[in-house]
């Protein structure tokens, strides 16, 4: 590690060098550096909204029958907490916020290839999150579709759907840009000698995802566009009074959204390929197989997405074959899972906060994996369709996945983010909490919903309370956690930081942390022999 | 400080073209999910529609296509005044199609048929499917053609000051791009809707 | 970056290109009048099919651009084809 004083010449990117000083001149910004820590900080505040929507809903369920208010605000909070946590959390996510600001770093480039389009897109994110809120206090009531916005029920309640349905298609033709701007970004910007088999992971995992973004989300922006159209026009594709066809519907907008999972999860799965090498000391195992692995999930994933439908009334033909490309996806997953560990073996391991949150995120994720095989086999899937077996795996995948990961990404990255360190003691504390607040929040649905716990119920049985309340209690654990992880990280200025704290070996650690504004005082050349990963 | 590169840019606008191909994609799934359904509704109803008008939207459309490449040539050859001449071409064209359009629409909003009409209620259900898809892609694919004229009508004036030149027309050639795109779509609605009688 | 060697379209391929794809258009017309019941929409979606080629190899510069780009054409409109295979092995084996 490199304890020297060095002399860094240029201003760190977070100095105002521009015409303007204070708020404006990050609003102002290009800077793909600056563009992502706006959507951390945006994503931050949404996040926060949204976890206490659900531990609202948690409150509510504490015991069977009414507690705080009536079913349809827990209709209206469900959809809410979806709406937030999945368009305006986890689908721009990891790509938005260190896609930004590490990938143009790691692949030796100052921006990327178009820095206007990208604070358009981070515009286009504030407007669309803006207009899917005002769905909440605008029109006859908050909307009670659940996120999915299932048809008929969207096209006949008067609730304001219409709202929601327009916020989440401005938030996908954000993520649309952004995806587009990574691709290009790869393509033309890379180093000179870094091939695309010499780029390092978390590049590679964000390559995969920007093309589900640009060719999945078009499909549900046009499928929103003519659910607005069915309520305005009364054009009715969807509506059976009219001759149109629900399950149509539930193909369209999966087409869209079971990919969506997958632009989730792919930068996740990046930041854990980075992170495992690093505080192992090792090259990563398999560079290659984790690399094609990415586009593999990518595409197969691309076409599973009627695994969710098994119990619509579609034909049985397509029922075993989405069963069977389900299990398919299920191999380059296993594959990433298998290099990760193998990684570690014999390596030199430091178990620092960013690390512990890599293993954290690993546990889960095959958790949520597994349970996922439940899911996309048919005959078990009709047993558990719609229960809070699903709930739970799904939030294994989104929040201990994804959630994880994005918590490791930060403990990783924040000191090359803002030069300084953080308290290594809390944010341990900040991941036992989180840890087992999780695992007890999230476990006892999976039991309650194989013993058949509906899910997006507001009410239940008796015989479900002790799983509800220990989810309860989970839910109050995971948010001790979460304050804590944040005011470790926000509250106090740390220490400062070294320009490579961890001894990581991709470009981003060989420059001063906080980067200069255009990243390198001399443009990085790879050479013939070297490799993203060149550890031991 | 300044950067650029044309291939990049280019490769942007067919990322963009993409996902222009794939929003579409989405109504031509629930065009052949419908027709599968109702074909016999889908062949009455298409009687409906003026094949002529539709013809002869569909030869604008290809000339305005061909003008916009062959104006390309003429810049990368230096002559800017044909190069405007055809431009200007490829707009007259686009307003052809739109007043066609527009006599289309307007014919049959006057007796009566648009989407959630009285009439169209007593319809079939075939042909309601087929109306409200007549309406829904014509009408996305007449917003892309007035956003296509846009950016060629700003790519016209930049050619004639000259700050699109045989150095530098990336824009021209991306906003010919995406003129083809809406001639790609068109290529396809017109044998969908207006030739399956 | 911008050393590519720059292409240049003569006219004359554009007016045959143009006369091409009028040629077609009239094609799929007189093919309606005639009646083939079911294969008129197949004869008709080849028709625009290959209308399309014509249109992305030579309007849109396909065929002198980078490789890149056609690899990315085809395998665009391939993910296309099997999006709609696998709705249809839904709606077609109900």
């Amino acid at each position: 590690m490199t304890e020297e004083k060095t002399h860094h010449p240029e201003p760190s990117y977070l100095v105002n060098t521009g015409k303007y000083k204070g708020l404006m001149s990050w609003l102002t910004s290009t800077d793909h550096k600056r563009i992502g820590i706006m959507y951390m900080y945006a994503m931050m505040v949404f996040f926060i909204v949204g976890v206490l929507l659900g531990e609202i809903m948690r409150l509510e369920l504490f015991r069977p029958g009414q507690q705080f208010y009536g079913p349809q605000t827990y209709n209206g909070l469900f959809t809410i907490h979806g709406i937030i946590m999945i368009f305006t959390v986890v689908i721009p996510g990891l790509a938005a916020v260190f896609g930004n600001f590490s990938m143009p770093i790691m692949i030796g480039a100052k921006d990327v290839a178009f820095p206007r389009l990208n604070l358009f897109s981070f515009y286009l994110y504030i407007l669309g999150a803006g207009i899917a809120l005002t769905s909440q206090f605008l029109g006859n009531g908050p909307p009670d579709t659940g996120w999915t916005f299932y048809a008929p029920y969207s096209i006949q309640t008067h609730t304001n759907v219409v709202a929601a349905v327009f916020g989440a298609f401005v938030l996908g033709f954000s993520s649309i840009l952004t995806g587009l701007n990574f691709i290009v970004t790869m393509h033309r910007m890379r180093a000179p000698g870094m091939t695309f088999f010499k780029m390092p992971l978390f590049p590679w995992s964000l390559y995969a995802t920007a093309w589900i973004q640009v060719l999945a989300t078009p499909i549900v922006g046009i499928t929103l566009l003519m659910v607005v159209a069915e309520r305005w026009f009364r054009i009715g594709f969807f509506d059976p009074s009219l001759g149109g066809d629900p399950v149509l519907y539930q193909h369209l907008f999966w087409i869209y959204s079971h990919p969506a999972v997958y632009i989730m999860i792919l930068p996740a799965m990046g930041v854990i390929t980075e992170i495992i090498p690093t505080f192992a000391q090792r090259k990563v195992f398999g560079y290659k197989a984790i690399a094609v692995s990415s586009l593999a999930i990518a595409l197969v994933g691309y076409f599973v997405w009627a695994h969710h439908m098994y119990t619509s009334g579609m034909s049985p033909t397509a029922r075993w074959i989405f069963s069977l490309l389900t299990f398919l996806v299920a191999v380059p997953s296993a594959i990433k899972v298998f290099n990760w560990v193998t990684t570690m073996y014999r390596g030199s391991i430091d178990l620092k906060p960013p690390f512990l949150f890599a293993l954290g995120f690993i546990f889960l994720f095959m958790i949520g994996g597994m349970t996922g095989l439940t899911l996309g086999a048919l005959a078990t899937n009709v047993h558990v369709h719609d229960t809070a077996y699903v709930v739970a795996h799904f939030h294994y995948i989104v929040f201990g996945g994804v959630g994880f990961a994005f918590f490791a990404a930060i403990h990783y990255w924040y000191p090359k983010m803002f030069g300084r360190m953080y308290n290594f003691k809390r944010a341990n504390w900040a991941f036992g909490f989180l840890f087992i607040g999780f695992n007890l929040l999230y476990f006892p649905q999976f039991i309650i919903g194989i013993q058949g716990m509906p899910r997006r119920y507001f009410d239940y049985l008796p015989q479900f309370t002790l799983g509800m309340q220990l989810s309860f209690f989970g839910g109050i654990l995971l948010l001790i956690g979460i304050i804590l992880m944040l005011t470790n990280l926000f509250s106090k200025k740390g220490a400062k930081a070294p320009d490579n704290p961890w001894g990581g070996r991709t470009y981003e650690w060989t420059i001063p942390s906080p980067p200069p504004l255009e990243n390198f005082e001399v443009m990085p050349v790879m050479g013939p022999d070297e490799t993203p990963y060149d550890y031991k | 400080m300044e950067h650029r590169d044309d291939m990049g840019a280019k490769l942007g606008m067919w990322v963009f073209i993409f996902t222009e191909i794939l929003l579409f994609g989405g109504l031509f799934l629930v065009y052949a999910v419908m027709r599968g359904r109702y074909s016999a509704d889908f062949h009455s109803a298409a009687h409906h529609l003026n094949a002529f008008i539709g013809t002869i939207n569909t030869l604008v459309l290809l000339v305005s296509s061909a003008t916009v490449a062959m104006s390309i040539t003429a810049v990368q050859k230096g002559d800017k005044r044909l190069a405007v001449v055809l431009l200007f071409l490829t707009l007259v064209c686009a307003a052809v199609f739109m007043v066609n359009k527009y006599f289309e629409w307007g014919h049959k909003f006057q007796i009566g048929l648009y989407p959630g009409s009285d009439l169209m209620l007593t319809m079939n259900h075939g042909q309601v499917m087929f109306f409200s898809l007549y309406f829904f892609m014509t009408g996305l694919h007449m917003f892309h053609l007035v956003v296509g004229g846009i950016i060629l009508t700003i790519a016209m004036i930049k050619v004639n000051r000259g700050t699109i030149n045989s150095t530098r027309y990336v824009l021209l050639e991306n906003g010919g791009l995406y003129w083809h795109l809406v001639d790609l779509i068109w290529i396809f609605l017109f044998p969908l809707l207006y030739l399956i009688t | 970056m911008s050393t590519e060697t720059v292409h240049i379209t003569p006219y004359r391929t554009y007016a045959w290109v143009l006369i091409a794809l009028l040629t077609f258009t009239f094609l799929t017309i007189t093919v309606t009048w005639i009646d083939l019941s079911a294969l008129t929409v197949f004869v008709a979606l080849t028709i625009a099919t290959i209308k399309a080629g014509v249109v992305l190899t030579y309007f849109m510069h396909l065929k002198f651009e980078s490789s890149l780009f056609r690899v990315f054409v085809i395998m665009v409109l391939a993910i296309y084809v099997l999006v709609i295979l696998f709705t249809l092995s839904d709606y077609l084996f109900r």
